[in-house]
């Protein structure tokens, strides 16, 4: 199962091709499908946002990217990545430390947990310089506190001396961006980037990331669970579920027309505000995410669907493309 | 720095006053010496007169006040038994235990370390289940045994090394082995279990989404951090070490501090006893210290130079 080509850029070129992904994982309650058949495609220089709740898959997608889940327990079931055209999932060991913090890097949600506690942030970031450019410990330090300025940290050659417990929440961002950029990687795997941040500082982070983007080209697959972090920094978005894509639409058309129940569900419990809580506008989606041990043999979101018909119970709709680029899994669109 | 150092060297001196009040008075409760210096037949009258010519039938703080304030002159007293100045004794004794000691340490540092880094990357593998039945063994076989069987192959069957005595390398190697694979066992376990949190860190998959070698993110990012607990509980080991071998010096006749202090309890030797806790006591501290220092160097956000 291949995805849709997408139009809207100018013949852009395949970045990274995800067919039918499927991370499993043992667990002690039998098998746990992660991501279960995901399909996604970026393009060189595109944002790419996925979205959905806590435990939706969305982490594990983008680790299985560079494979830096634990093996075991997870493993790949099936699927391939293609990135460039080589397939990560067959690449070798040494093929992959090329890849990782060079071609491919990754930023984290906790910036405190991500840097390593015991070492300057100096050291940290002159490490992808040392590993990748072959740079000797002075001139790579030297870089790393111009990559540190370019992420606009205040006093990058005092900074780098320092260790990430004396530098605050963006800051410390701020420094896994700089070490995740500093060899203009193609693609940038942004994990929650700004949800342990305070919100005024939310906003300049992802602002940052998006100035770099611009200036390096760099494609981003940003994951989320903030729509409003999607509607602001994602050209495209796909809508994840227990471990399936159940929407996938530019971002435009989907704040414009979302198919997926769930989707409407998401979009719906966003707090306004122009409406106060006494008019029981916070809406929720009933229910709970089933354990992905335990799902439902029909679409997984059913047991939760305010639209949900016979058919649902017992058969999982298929991802079919509605309209250019617009897909969603769902028995009520695009399976008549 | 400096002035950190000092500060903590003031803080022994509380340390040295309270283990010598304690230790003092518990001393004070196991009997009598005087009963043991004389012969059996001694008539009451000299019984007496010995007592009241050592002091012990002042009450015991004046007998403290007594020890403590002649101790601060550097003279601990001379021990009853010996009939020569205490510290002499320990300070003989002392390198003795300072090098086995440091000899187990080094052995078992050496290899648990690295042992307990491989079972917790290759966890689940037979390395993994061998060397960890190899530490539950090392930890349960009793140190008594372990030398004898150590004596049995080496000295006795073999001919290699000499079955005791201090002076040579050759005679060092057993006696820090019995004594040290009890310890390697209790590292390389501690090592595999820091090891296995630590790699389950955020930081560690950080390193690896760097596109750093396994060898790097292991030797490095995650062993820096394993170190802080390991160096904790090598310290307080070390501390035990200098005084609580006597089995080991039994068995190897290896002229340490604790079999002098072992001797010196039963013979009621009230001076040599309470010298040697006192020396062992500054020799703990010590450790800890040096300890405290390590950590400064392991993790950086432990700085002193605030609370001074």
């Amino acid at each position: 199962m291949t995805c849709a080509i997408h139009s809207g850029n100018d013949n852009p070129l395949t970045l990274l091709q995800i067919d039918n992904l499927k991370t499993f994982f043992h667990s002690r309650r039998g098998l746990a499908k992660a991501v279960d058949g995901v399909s996604l495609q970026v393009d060189e220089g595109e944002v790419v946002g996925i979205v959905g709740e806590s435990g939706c898959g969305k982490s594990v997608l983008a680790l299985s990217i560079l494979k830096l889940l634990p093996m075991p327990p997870a493993f790949f079931e099936d699927g391939r990545i293609l990135f460039m055209g080589q397939d990560l999932l067959a690449s070798s060991r040494e093929a992959l430390m090329g890849i990782r913090g060079n071609r491919i890097s990754m930023i984290f949600q906790e910036p405190m947990t991500a840097l390593n506690p015991v070492f300057t942030v100096g050291n940290q970031l002159a490490e992808v310089f040392r590993v990748h450019r072959g740079l000797e410990r002075t001139e790579a330090l030297r870089k790393a506190v111009d990559m540190l300025a370019r992420v606009g940290v205040p006093a990058p050659e005092r900074r780098v001396k320092e260790y990430p417990y004396q530098l605050s929440g963006g800051m410390r961002q701020r420094v896994m961006i700089a070490m995740a950029l500093a060899c203009r990687p193609a693609l940038l795997l942004a994990d929650e980037p700004t949800t342990a941040l305070d919100v005024s500082i939310q906003a300049q982070i992802l602002e940052l990331m998006m100035e770099l983007k611009a200036e390096l080209n760099t494609a981003i697959l940003l994951i989320t669970h903030d729509l409003g972090v999607v509607a602001e920094a994602t050209r495209r978005v796909a809508v994840m579920y227990t471990g399936r894509i159940m929407e996938e639409a530019l971002t435009v058309d989907l704040f414009d027309r979302p198919l997926h129940p769930y989707t409407r569900g998401l979009m719906a419990s966003i707090p306004r505000a122009d409406a106060g809580f006494e008019s029981g506008s916070l809406n929720e989606i009933k229910g709970g995410v089933p354990s992905v041990a335990a799902l439902p043999a029909g679409c997984h979101f059913e047991p939760r669907c305010p639209e949900a018909m016979d058919i649902c119970r017992t058969r999982p709709p298929r991802l079919e493309t509605v309209d250019d680029g617009h897909r969603v899994a769902c028995w009520r669109v695009g399976h008549a | 720095m400096a002035r950190y150092i000092l500060k903590r060297l003031w803080h022994t001196v509380y340390v040295v006053v309270g283990i010598s009040i304690i230790s003092f008075f518990f001393i004070h409760l196991s009997g009598d010496p005087v009963m043991l210096m004389l012969p059996p037949d001694a008539t009451k009258a000299e019984v007496e007169a010995l007592r009241e010519q050592l002091g012990f039938n002042d009450p015991l703080y004046v007998q403290y006040w007594r020890f403590a304030s002649r101790a601060a002159m550097g003279d601990l007293g001379s021990s009853l038994y010996h009939r020569v100045p205490a510290i002499d004794l320990i300070l003989e004794r002392l390198p003795a235990s300072l090098e086995l000691a440091g000899a187990a340490m080094l052995i078992a540092l050496v290899v648990s370390i690295p042992l307990g880094v491989v079972s917790a990357v290759k966890r689940g593998s037979i390395w993994d289940i061998g060397s960890m039945l190899g530490a539950l063994f090392g930890l349960s076989m009793p140190h008594f045994w372990l030398g004898i069987m150590l004596i049995l192959l080496f000295s006795v069957t073999l001919g290699w090394l000499p079955t005791s005595g201090r002076g040579t390398l050759a005679q060092l190697v057993m006696p820090s082995l019995a004594l040290g694979l009890s310890l390697m066992a209790m590292f390389a376990r501690l090592t595999r279990s820091v090891m296995l949190e630590v790699l389950s860190q955020d930081y560690v998959r950080t390193a690896r989404s760097k596109g750093l070698r396994e060898k790097i993110v292991i030797g490095k990012h995650a062993l820096k951090n394993a170190l802080i607990p390991l160096v904790t509980v090598a310290g307080m080991q070390f501390g035990f070490l200098i005084g609580g071998t006597v089995i080991i010096e039994t068995v190897f006749a290896w002229p340490g501090v604790g079999r002098l202090v072992v001797q010196a309890i039963f013979s009621r030797d009230y001076p040599l006893v309470q010298a040697a806790v006192l020396v062992l006591a500054v020799i703990f501290v010590a450790v800890n210290l040096l300890v405290d220092l390590i950590y400064l160097y392991l993790d950086p956000q432990i700085s002193y130079l605030e609370q001074t």
